[in-house]
């Protein structure tokens, strides 16, 4: 055997010259090569990898081993807390002329508009890649010098007991981080906040659009809150807002990028998007993700099935194809009775509807009959073999949050009701 | 939100008040009694600024 060895000083192995690389050989083939950039390329390689650290994912490639997933963190299922992230869901209809304050759209979306210009909301049909639908918001009347209390922002509402995993109030309370893509024509700044309804305290913070019409995605982390607990109970305890203009009352603060106690002059302080101040204004906005912990992951696509669903626990209807009384399908209509003989005036029933899915609380009922435009808080009477009435009287009660019953005082000679609905249960 | 023609209703089965019939934002609707429903809640908000005033049932 022989041994390359130096003894208390270092052994230089020198390839000198450019190109040249050190090789090492065993049985005359070449074994391990170390380049000149320091890259040390071995046929195979044994050891533990112990000290191998900060190792880049674009360099684990290939088939990954087993591996024990009890050791694997910031890795679950269900990351994102936000429903209908990604816009799908629209059971309302797909557009909202000069949209009238505190309006839900898409579904589970609420805008708030109060005096600051006039708006079309459209479920838009584009979306940066991978994204069918985005939320649209375009200015139809101009209000380029709101006055003090006007604004014009995005909701969505959460139960407390779906933030409980948020550990609010607690010493080991969790960040949260909001992913989401905006495109607009307008550049700037926009603000984006956490309300605590159950403690009245907020966390805000700014996010930039650069470029003018081009889809750009925002990150934004916001620090846990070990101050004021949610509520473990399916009122409203957290929503998240995206404020697009104001009046000076909600903007004469400064952004608050700690918690604190919720402040009106704050909410919209680091905002300059001013989207109220042109006719030529939009901004659309969806993938929509807020997560637990520092750092954003991709988008959690669910089924349409499953977002529909969590849709439904705030809102549901018979409508096929949006609810509106200029919708005239009959498809879905529920039909109650309708025998071809025994006809009455008055009292006619009972009709009952259990929900695709339970509601958060008791929802509000709309009954619409089966004219044309329809006639809300109404229903039509009907006998098999003759002309419905409609606009009759319609009784709704005994409602819960799975299911509600209705009959029909009215006066046309009947038998049987017909009608739909549109349940609302949101927060 | 804009209330008019608020009206309680009783149930259909029992002869107990179960409801506010209501005209809100132009569209009649049948509101529960509970507090955790948005719509009662702006009824009652409403009530106790003496906007509106809620018609006893039939």
């Amino acid at each position: 055997m022989s041994t390359l060895k130096s003894s208390a000083e270092d052994l230089t192995l020198n390839a000198d010259g450019s190109g040249n690389d050190i090789i090492f050989q065993s049985n005359g083939s070449n074994v391990a090569t170390l380049d000149q950039a320091g890259l040390l390329t071995a046929t195979t390689f044994a050891g533990s990898a112990a000290s191998l650290t900060a190792i880049p994912a674009a360099n684990i490639t290939g088939t990954l081993p087993a591996i024990d997933g009890s050791s694997l963190t910031g890795i679950a299922g269900r990351r994102n807390m936000i429903i209908n992230g990604d816009m799908r869901v629209s059971q309302r209809g797909t557009s909202w002329a000069a949209i009238a304050n505190a309006t839900y759209t898409l579904d589970h979306w609420e805008l708030y508009n109060n005096g600051i210009g006039a708006y079309t909301v459209t479920q838009d049909s584009t979306g940066p890649t991978g994204f069918a639908n985005s939320f649209k918001i375009d200015c139809t009347t101009a209000d380029a010098s709101p006055t003090g209390s006007d604004y014009l922002l995005l909701y969505q509402r959460f139960e407390g007991q779906d933030l409980q995993l948020l550990k609010k109030g607690t010493a080991s309370a969790e960040s949260v981080t909001l992913s989401f893509w905006v495109k607009s024509n307008k550049t700037g700044n926009g603000q984006v906040n956490l309300q605590d309804m159950d403690n009245t305290r907020m966390i805000g913070n700014t996010y930039t659009i650069s470029s003018a019409d081009t889809w750009e995605q925002k990150t934004i982390t916001f620090a846990g809150d070990t101050t004021g607990a949610f509520n473990d109970d399916n009122g409203e305890s957290l929503k998240i807002e995206w404020w697009f203009d104001s009046g000076s009352s909600y903007a004469s603060g400064s952004t608050p990028t700690s918690w604190e106690a919720a402040a009106s002059t704050d909410r919209n302080a680091g905002g300059t998007l001013a989207l109220a101040d042109s006719t030529s204004n939009y901004i659309n906005i969806t993938g929509v993700q807020l997560e637990v912990g520092t750092a954003a992951t991709d988008f959690e696509y669910r089924s349409y099935g499953e977002e529909l669903a969590l849709c439904q626990r705030y809102f549901e209807t018979s409508f096929d194809g949006g609810v509106s009384v200029n919708n005239s399908s009959a498809a879905g209509t529920i039909v109650a009775g309708g025998t071809n003989s025994g006809a009455i005036t008055g009292y006619v029933g009972l009709a009952c509807v259990q929900y695709v899915v339970s509601k958060r609380a008791v929802p509000t009922i709309t009954v619409y009959d089966a004219d044309s435009p329809r006639n809300t808080g109404k229903c039509s009477r009907h006998k098999l073999g003759t002309a419905r009435g409609d606009n009759q009287a319609v009784v709704t009660g005994d409602s819960g949050t799975r299911s509600f019953s209705a009959y029909s005082s009215g006066t046309h000679t009947a038998t049987g009701l017909i009608f739909h609905f549109a349940a609302d249960a949101e927060l | 939100m804009i209330i008019t023609n608020a009206k309680y209703f009783k149930s259909v089965i029992f002869d107990t008040v179960v409801g506010i019939e209501a005209t809100i934002d132009g569209v009649e609707m049948s509101v529960p009694l509970d507090t955790n429903n948005r719509h009662y809640f702006e009824i009652l908000k409403q009530v106790d600024e003496g906007t509106i005033t809620i018609a006893e049932a039939d």
